[in-house]
């Protein structure tokens, strides 16, 4: 078993101590088979799939998603994690801003939804658009750097999970002219 | 045209700072080059094959003569003097200092321009109808609806890494003259029968390595639903598109693979949670992109000016033909300034020219220009009765070539000569044709045509939809050509069919003669070429063209033929 310990994390915009542990199967390891370590571990989805019952009865526990599996897996269990993770296989890979996107959307979950893999601090604004409220990321550089990747815009177009209501529905926006019939095509 | 408010210069402000950044973290190597890559490109920065190359965004190819004006000053200041209008009416500079990108698009604020989103795995330029909101075959004015989707995908959180580009094209007339079908979503505008508006949402077109038209997965969408309908596609598509392999990313193979049915049952099923949501597009702020929009303070005119109907001016009367298109409102008319010149590489304008144009659109065109997906540029309100002084204006610095539509109108992507993934050259080689085939008397009498080039599979040049189409390729290592015919743009989009084994550069002339023999000696009265060619298939042509060797020709510029 692959065990990854993050010291520190970005937690909302600090940086914070952190003693989870994030487990990823071996190549020879099975979901069923592994021993899942006692203590704070944010397990893979298959290993909660297969686990399901033992695992059940910690305090305290995570899970991640990968990129190519499905939020669904979660339905009626999300609110029962202390943290779901959500990873990042390549920075250029989006698919987790969707998962992350629909993990609060859709199974309504409002706990810690923390990014892992390889979180650089070009996206971390993205990230936090989208539902993330934590953020492992990658250990070969500045994690106080990172946290600048958090305040790049003060303002957004379109509605996300941080804010659900787009700009046209927020902000008096300048009319340019005056016209009574503008939208009459419509 | 739209005019930016607090907000949006806020956005395109803080990017710029963001942006900055990360050149400089580029710079000092806080940034290896594999993770500035989707930065840059999502900025619209290129590397190229001698240097740099910024694509700057022109908005559904809209521009007003301020922005014109700061290209030719980019030109001027940070290039070499000319720049290149794309098949995605947008503009490209090609020799650009990463260093000074930063500054360039501190200069492009000024003027409410940037270049987000230009490149990269995001959504990308919205592009529509070069007359939208004049043709008088127009429907409803698709720019509103492309203001707001440009505003929506601006820095989309959840779609800024996707698994492929992803373009959108939205027409608004009766005719399509925006291509929608070769794009990832294509929208049309339509009246349902109790007179609503809506869209008839396209997806899953496009060209490249498997050329595709696009389906249709809604027959009517009301307009309100838009943003949410959108966000629905897109999120399918991030979850479930391919990332194994770059070439089979893009929607078009996802929904070939999961068939229209089940593609469109995704979609269906995750816009419920959607729909009637807060992205739900109100009346207020349709409302307000739209009055951008609003017409021009037209003079009451007459259509009846005696110089249009009876030209004595054979010259003038070419080009009233080919390069001037009619308007919906009555006394005036739509210019397409050609930038097809023969000798001058398609797309290509000086810092000159792009100076004069402005000039030319703020004393006749209310101060806006249009940049076309055919590489040309249009003064969208002329009046009729200015039509000669414009003629006479644009002659006088080489863009009132008559050739709009006609042969030598030739789309072409800077192929070789620039592009770092170019299996050949394509600029000389549509030099080469429109030299050939420089005589206008021929050209007028072959008619309507479209003659597409690429210097590679990736299809910049559309060279897929293109009635004669153009595929540089590489062959042990030397550049050749293969030729399709048959393709075509618009309502009755088709990818053309392949007529056999490829070319040298040289003989591409000689080919193309003997295309258009065939046509000419087959053609019904007033078929287009492209008719005759669907008609006919591809046979007559195919046996023409090999019957007997072609002489490999000069070149001109290199030929590694
Ligand atoms: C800087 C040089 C350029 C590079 C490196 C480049 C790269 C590419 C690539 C890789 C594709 C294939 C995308 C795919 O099939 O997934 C593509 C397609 C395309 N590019 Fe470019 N391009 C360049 C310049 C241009 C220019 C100058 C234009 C406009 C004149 C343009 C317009 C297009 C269009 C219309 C397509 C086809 C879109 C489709 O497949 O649906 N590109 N380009
Ligand atoms: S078609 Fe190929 S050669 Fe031409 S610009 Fe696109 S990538 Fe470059």
């Amino acid at each position: 078993m692959l065990e990854v310990v993050h010291e520190q994390i970005i937690r909302g915009r600090e940086v914070v101590a952190d003693d989870w542990r994030v487990l990823r199967l071996e190549e020879n390891e099975t979901p069923e088979g592994v021993v899942v370590p006692e203590g704070k571990v944010i397990v893979p989805l298959s290993v909660w799939l297969a686990q399901k019952e033992t695992l059940s009865q910690r305090a305290e526990l995570g899970v991640w998603i990968a990129a190519d599996e499905r939020f669904e897996a979660l339905k009626g269990d999300a609110d029962r994690f202390a943290v779901i993770a959500v990873d990042f296989p390549k920075f250029s890979d989006g698919r987790g801003y969707s998962i992350a996107f629909n993990v609060r959307k859709r199974l309504g979950y409002t706990g810690e939804l923390r990014a892992i893999g390889d979180v650089l601090r070009d996206q971390l604004f993205s990230m936090s658009r989208v539902g993330f409220n934590a953020y492992a990321t990658r250990k070969d550089r500045s994690i106080h750097d990172a946290l600048k990747g958090l305040t790049v815009f003060s303002e957004t177009y379109q509605a996300s999970v941080d804010q659900p209501l787009p700009l046209f529905r927020r902000k008096e926006r300048d009319v340019p002219l005056e016209h009574s019939d503008v939208g009459a095509g419509i | 045209m739209y005019r930016y408010d607090q907000y949006d210069h806020l956005i395109v402000r803080e990017r710029i700072a963001q942006y900055r950044d990360q050149v400089a973290r580029r710079l000092n190597d806080e940034l290896t080059e594999e993770e500035f890559l989707p930065l840059r490109l999502q900025n619209g920065l290129y590397m190229q094959r001698h240097a740099y190359m910024l694509r700057i965004a022109v908005p559904y190819g809209l521009l007003s003569t301020a922005q014109m004006r700061m290209f030719a000053h980019i030109a001027r200041k940070y290039d070499r003097g000319y720049g290149h209008f794309t098949t995605r009416q947008n503009i490209q500079f090609n020799w650009i200092e990463l260093e000074q990108t930063p500054d360039i698009l501190t200069d492009l604020a000024s003027v409410e321009m940037h270049a987000i989103q230009t490149s990269g795995n995001c959504i990308r330029n919205i592009t529509t109808d070069e007359f939208a909101g004049v043709a008088a075959d127009e429907i409803m004015d698709p720019r509103p609806f492309a203001e707001i989707l440009r505003q929506w995908s601006t820095f989309h959180p959840e779609f800024i890494a996707l698994p492929r580009k992803f373009k959108v094209a939205i027409n608004g007339a009766v005719e399509d003259r925006a291509a929608i079908a070769i794009h990832d979503i294509g929208l049309t505008l339509v009246k349902n029968e109790d007179g609503e508006v809506g869209f008839r949402f396209m997806a899953g077109g496009g060209m490249g390595r498997t050329p595709i038209i696009g389906s249709v997965i809604r027959e009517f969408l009301p307009w309100q639903h838009l943003l949410t309908y959108t966000e629905a596609v897109m999120r399918v598509y991030n979850s479930y598109g391919r990332r194994d392999n770059k070439y089979k990313a893009r929607i078009k193979i996802l929904l070939k693979a999961l068939g229209v049915e089940e593609f469109s049952r995704l979609v269906e099923e995750e816009w419920q949670d959607l729909k009637d949501g807060p992205e739900t597009l109100s009346r207020e702020e349709y409302d307000r992109v739209a009055a951008y929009f609003e017409a021009p303070a037209y003079a009451t005119l007459d259509d009846s000016n005696p110089l249009l109907a009876h030209p004595d001016n054979k010259a003038f009367g070419n080009w009233l033909n080919r390069n001037v298109k009619p308007h919906k409102v009555p006394g005036y008319a739509s210019v397409v300034l050609s930038l097809k010149k023969t000798g001058v590489p398609p797309g290509d304008a000086t810092a000159e020219q792009i100076d004069f144009v402005a000039d030319l659109a703020d004393k006749f065109s209310f101060g806006e220009l249009r940049v076309t997906h055919e590489q040309n540029l249009v003064l969208a309100d002329v009046k009729q009765s200015d039509l000669f002084e414009v003629w006479t204006l644009a002659k006088s610095k080489g863009l009132a070539t008559p050739n709009i539509g006609l042969l030598t109108d030739i789309i072409s992507c800077p192929g070789g000569d620039f592009c770092s993934l170019a299996n050949a050259k394509s600029i000389p080689i549509a030099a080469a044709i429109a030299e050939r085939f420089d005589n206008l008397d021929f050209q007028h009498d072959i008619g309507d045509i479209e003659l597409n080039i690429s210097g590679c599979i990736n299809a910049c040049g559309h060279h897929h939809v293109g009635s004669i189409g153009v595929l540089g390729v590489d062959k042990d290592g030397s550049e050749w050509y293969q030729v399709s015919i048959g393709g075509a743009q618009g309502k009755d989009a088709a990818i053309g069919k392949i007529i056999g084994p490829s070319f040298s550069g040289g003989q591409m002339p000689e080919v193309i003669d003997r295309l258009l023999q065939v046509y000419v000696q087959n053609r019904f009265e007033g078929e287009r070429f492209v008719e005759t060619a669907q008609r006919l298939g591809i046979a007559p042509f195919k046996e023409h063209v090999y019957a007997t060797p072609i002489s490999k020709g000069e070149l001109v510029g290199e030929d590694h033929a």
